[in-house]
C-alpha cells in the first residue's frame, strides 16, 4: 500500500511537471499589437546630396589624371544630412534630420520608424530634403491609402522608383 | 550558509527552508537518490540529449525555403504527426524543461550558498550556459517562421538594432516578404546548431572543477520524466501558428514564456531599458560570487609526516582538490597527497577518509595526515570528549552532525550531546569506535544532509559506505552496530530527528550496559591538551 502511494506521488510529481511546461509553453497569449489597428512603417537607406555641392572637371584636369582614375565631376567626401517629414491625416507623426553616417560623414542616412494608426482611410504625406536648400523638399509624396486591421503598410523610400514608394 | 553576512543570509534562509520542505515531500515519494531537486544539473543535461537526438530527427525533414521551413515543419506536425510530430513535441517541451530545470537549479544553488568560495568557478560558467540555451531556443522557434517566429524576427532584430554596432538596422530585412530570402534560413539553422554545441562545450566546462560529476539522472527518473514528456507531447502536441506574413502586423500570439518571456519588456520599457536590466542581472550574476567575497575557512593541510600517500583522501574529495605528487620529504613511498587551497572547500572529508585519523594513537599530539587547520582531528577528539561530559542522562547519546543540515546542537539534552561537523563525510569510522570504546556514550547517533542531497556531494554517501563497510577506511567489525543510529535529516527535520532520536535511546535503553572501559592514558592526555 506505502509503495502504490510512493508510486502516486510520483505520476503527481509528474503530472506537475508536464502542467507546468505544457502550460507556459504557450499560455497566455501575448497580445503583441491591437487587432483593431494597423502600422505604417517608414524605412529608408539614402545618401544625403554631397556638402558644398559639385564642379565639373576641366579637360585640362582629366588629361592629368589617368584614364580609369577620370571622374566628370569632383565632388566633396561629406554629405549633408537628410530632413524626412511623414504627417498622417495632417498631423506630423515623424520628422527627423538625420545626420550622415562614417567617420567622415559619408555614409548613408538610415531610417527603420513606424507608427500605429486606427484602421481605415489615411492621408499620408511624406517629404524628404536631401540637399542644402533651405526652402521646400527634394521628393515629396501625398497618398489616400486604405489601412486593414493589422495590416503592416511599408513606405519605403528609394531614389530608384522617383523617392516614395509605397506598399 | 552566508555566514557572517546578514543580507545575503536573509535572502538565503527563506528559500532554503522552501526547499527544505519540498525536498522533505518528494523524499516521501521518490526512492533513494531520484528526488528531482537534487537532480535538476543532470535534469537539465538530460533535458539536452533529448533536444538533441529529436533535433537530428527533425533535421532530416527540415527545408531550409522561405515558405518551405513552414511547410516542411507542417508535414512534420500532421502527416507525420505519429513520429516526426511526437519528437517536435518533445524538442519544444524537453527545451522548456531545460529552462525550468535551470531556474531552479541556480536558485537552489543560490539557497545553499554553493557558489561563492571555491564554487566561483561552476558559477561563472553557468553564466554563458543560460545565454547559449536562449540562444539556442530563440532561433529554434525562428526556424519554424509562423506568426511567433515573425514577431521574434522583428523583435529581436529591433532590439539588436537599438546597439550602435549595426551599419543598417537589422530589421529593415524583415519589413516585406520581398525583402527576405532562403539564405536566411540557412543562416538560421547554422545557428541552431552552433549554439547547442558552444551550449554542450560550456556544460562540459562547467563540471569541470567537481569530481565525479554526473550529468545523468538516476535511470527510474530519466525514464519518469521521459514518459511525462512523452506523454504531454501526445496529449498536447506542439503546433505551429499561422504561417509568417510580413505584410501584417503579429497581433494576439501563442508565447513560449520560457524563451520569450522577456520579450513584452521591450513592448512595454524600450529596448533600451531591457537591455540595461539585462547588463544589470549579467553584471550582479557574474561578480555574485564575490558580492560580498566568502569568508573561506582555511584549506585542508597535508602533514607528511602522516602520511602513507595512500590515496584515500583524493578518492574522496568531492571537488578534486587533493591530487598526488612525487614525495618532497625524502620518506619511503612513492607519492604525497597535496591540496589545491582554489579548489578546497574545507568540508573536512579528507580527514574522514584518511587511516591516520586515528583517536585511539597513544600520542601526546593528535595529528591527522591530512585534516583542516580550524578544526583539527585532535579538536574533534576534544569536542567529543566535552559533549560526553554534559551528558547526564540514563542513556547517553553523541549526536554527529553537519553544519549544512539539520541543527543537531538544538537537540541536545539529557541524554544527547552534539558536536557538528563541516560534513558527515568528515568524520573517521576509528571515531565512532572510539566513542563506545572508551564509553564516551551508550550510542553515537550520525545525522546530515537529507539522503543524495549533500552540500559537500559525497560527505553523506562515504560516511554510510564507511559504516557499512562498502568503503576504505571501514568501520571496525567489533563496533556494536546497534549501537549506532543514522538518519539524514535536513534543516526542516528537525521534529522528525528528534524523535529519531527518542527511540534509538529507547532502543539503547533496552539493550545490555555496554563493556566499555575508558582509557585514562588516552583521556588524561587529551585532557590535559
Amino acid at each position: 500500500m506505502k509503495e502504490i502511494a510512493r508510486y502516486f506521488g510520483q505520476a503527481v510529481v509528474y503530472v506537475l511537471i508536464m502542467v507546468v511546461v505544457g502550460t507556459f509553453a504557450d499560455t497566455p497569449a501575448y497580445q503583441a499589437f491591437p487587432d483593431d489597428q494597423g502600422f505604417i512603417r517608414l524605412t529608408l537607406s539614402h545618401g544625403g546630396r554631397p556638402r558644398g555641392g559639385c564642379r565639373k572637371q576641366s579637360a585640362k584636369e582629366l588629361s592629368k589624371i589617368a584614364p580609369n582614375m577620370r571622374r566628370k565631376k569632383l565632388c566633396s567626401r561629406e554629405r549633408l544630412p537628410v530632413l524626412v517629414k511623414m504627417t498622417v491625416d495632417g498631423k506630423p507623426v515623424l520628422s527627423r534630420l538625420l545626420q550622415p553616417t562614417g567617420i567622415r560623414n559619408d555614409g548613408p542616412v538610415r531610417l527603420y520608424e513606424g507608427v500605429p494608426v486606427a484602421a481605415g482611410r489615411h492621408e499620408i504625406a511624406l517629404a524628404l530634403r536631401d540637399s542644402d536648400r533651405k526652402e521646400g523638399f527634394d521628393y515629396e509624396r501625398k497618398a489616400v491609402v486604405d489601412i486593414r486591421p493589422g495590416q503592416n503598410f511599408v513606405i519605403q523610400f528609394r531614389t530608384e522608383f522617383g523617392g516614395f514608394d509605397l506598399k | 550558509m552566508a555566514a557572517g553576512n546578514p543580507v545575503l543570509g536573509a535572502l538565503q534562509r527563506p528559500l532554503r527552508l522552501a526547499f527544505a520542505h519540498a525536498e522533505k515531500l518528494l523524499d516521501r515519494v521518490f526512492p533513494g537518490h531520484w528526488n528531482p531537486l537534487y537532480n535538476l544539473g543532470t535534469l537539465g543535461f538530460f533535458m539536452y540529449w533529448i533536444v538533441a537526438g529529436t533535433g537530428i530527427y527533425l533535421y532530416i525533414f527540415f527545408d531550409t525555403g522561405l515558405t518551405e521551413a513552414y511547410d516542411s515543419v507542417e508535414y512534420m506536425t500532421n502527416d507525420q504527426w505519429y513520429l516526426a510530430g511526437v519528437m517536435r513535441s518533445l524538442h519544444r517541451y524537453a527545451s522548456d524543461a531545460m529552462v525550468l530545470f535551470m531556474i531552479i537549479h541556480i536558485v537552489r544553488e543560490f539557497s545553499l550558498d554553493r557558489y561563492r568560495g571555491s564554487r566561483w568557478f561552476s558559477w561563472l560558467t553557468g553564466a554563458p550556459v543560460i545565454v547559449l540555451l536562449f540562444v539556442s531556443g530563440i532561433t529554434g522557434y525562428w526556424l519554424v517562421w509562423d506568426r511567433l517566429a515573425q514577431y521574434i524576427a522583428v523583435k529581436t532584430t529591433e532590439f539588436f538594432d537599438w546597439l550602435p554596432i549595426f551599419g543598417a538596422p537589422i530589421a529593415a530585412n524583415f519589413v516585406t516578404p520581398a525583402s527576405l530570402d532562403d539564405r536566411f534560413f540557412s543562416l538560421m539553422i547554422f545557428l541552431h546548431i552552433a549554439a547547442p554545441l558552444f551550449l554542450l562545450f560550456m556544460l562540459w566546462i562547467h563540471l569541470q572543477r567537481i569530481s565525479r560529476a554526473r550529468s545523468n539522472p538516476p535511470r527510474g527518473l530519466a525514464l519518469g520524466i521521459s514518459a511525462a514528456l512523452l506523454a504531454l507531447a501526445i496529449v498536447k502536441p506542439a503546433v505551429s501558428q499561422a504561417p509568417a506574413d510580413l505584410s501584417v502586423m503579429v497581433t494576439s500570439i501563442k508565447f513560449d514564456w520560457f524563451y520569450i518571456g522577456l520579450y513584452p519588456l521591450v513592448d512595454i520599457w524600450s529596448a533600451g531599458a531591457v537591455w540595461g536590466a539585462l547588463a544589470f542581472f549579467g553584471l550582479t550574476l557574474i561578480v555574485m560570487p564575490w558580492m560580498p567575497p566568502m569568508r573561506r575557512p582555511a584549506a585542508a593541510e597535508v602533514h607528511l609526516e602522516h602520511c602513507n600517500g595512500c590515496r584515500r583522501c583524493v578518492e574522496d574529495c568531492p571537488y578534486g582538490a587533493v591530487t598526488m605528487q612525487p614525495r618532497t620529504d625524502g620518506a619511503n613511498f612513492d607519492l604525497e597527497a597535496t591540496v589545491d587551497p582554489d579548489l578546497c572547500v574545507s568540508c573536512g572529508i579528507c580527514s574522514g577518509a584518511c587511516p591516520s585519523s586515528m583517536p585511539f594513537r597513544r600520542r601526546s599530539e593528535l595529528v591527522s595526515g591530512i585534516e583542516l587547520p580550524d578544526f583539527t582531528i585532535a579538536d574533534l577528539r576534544r569536542r567529543l570528549h566535552k559533549a560526553s561530559e554534559k551528558i547526564t542522562g540514563d542513556v547517553r547519546i553523541v549526536l554527529i552532525g553537519c553544519d549544512n543540515a539539520a541543527r543537531v546542537e538544538r537537540l541536545t539534552g539529557p541524554c544527547v550531546a552534539a558536536v557538528s561537523l563541516p560534513c558527515s563525510g568528515m568524520l573517521p569510522p576509528p571515531f565512532i569506535d572510539y566513542i563506545l570504546a572508551r564509553g564516551l556514550a551508550d550510542g553515537v547517533f550520525i545525522t546530515g544532509c537529507r539522503e543524495g542531497s549533500c552540500y559537500n556531494r559525497f560527505g553523506q554517501t562515504w560516511a554510510n559506505q564507511r559504516i557499512d563497510r562498502e568503503r576504505d577506511p571501514y568501520l571496525r567489525r567489533r563496533v556494536p552496530r546497534e549501537r549506532i543510529a543514522r538518519y539524514w535529516a535536513g534543516p526542516a527535520d528537525d521534529r522528525v530527528l528528534a524523535r529519531e532520536i527518542e527511540d534509538f535511546a529507547e532502543r539503547l535503553r533496552a539493550l545490555p550496559a555496554p563493556q566499555a572501559v575508558p582509557d585514562m592514558s588516552v583521556v588524561d592526555k587529551v585532557g590535559a591538551q
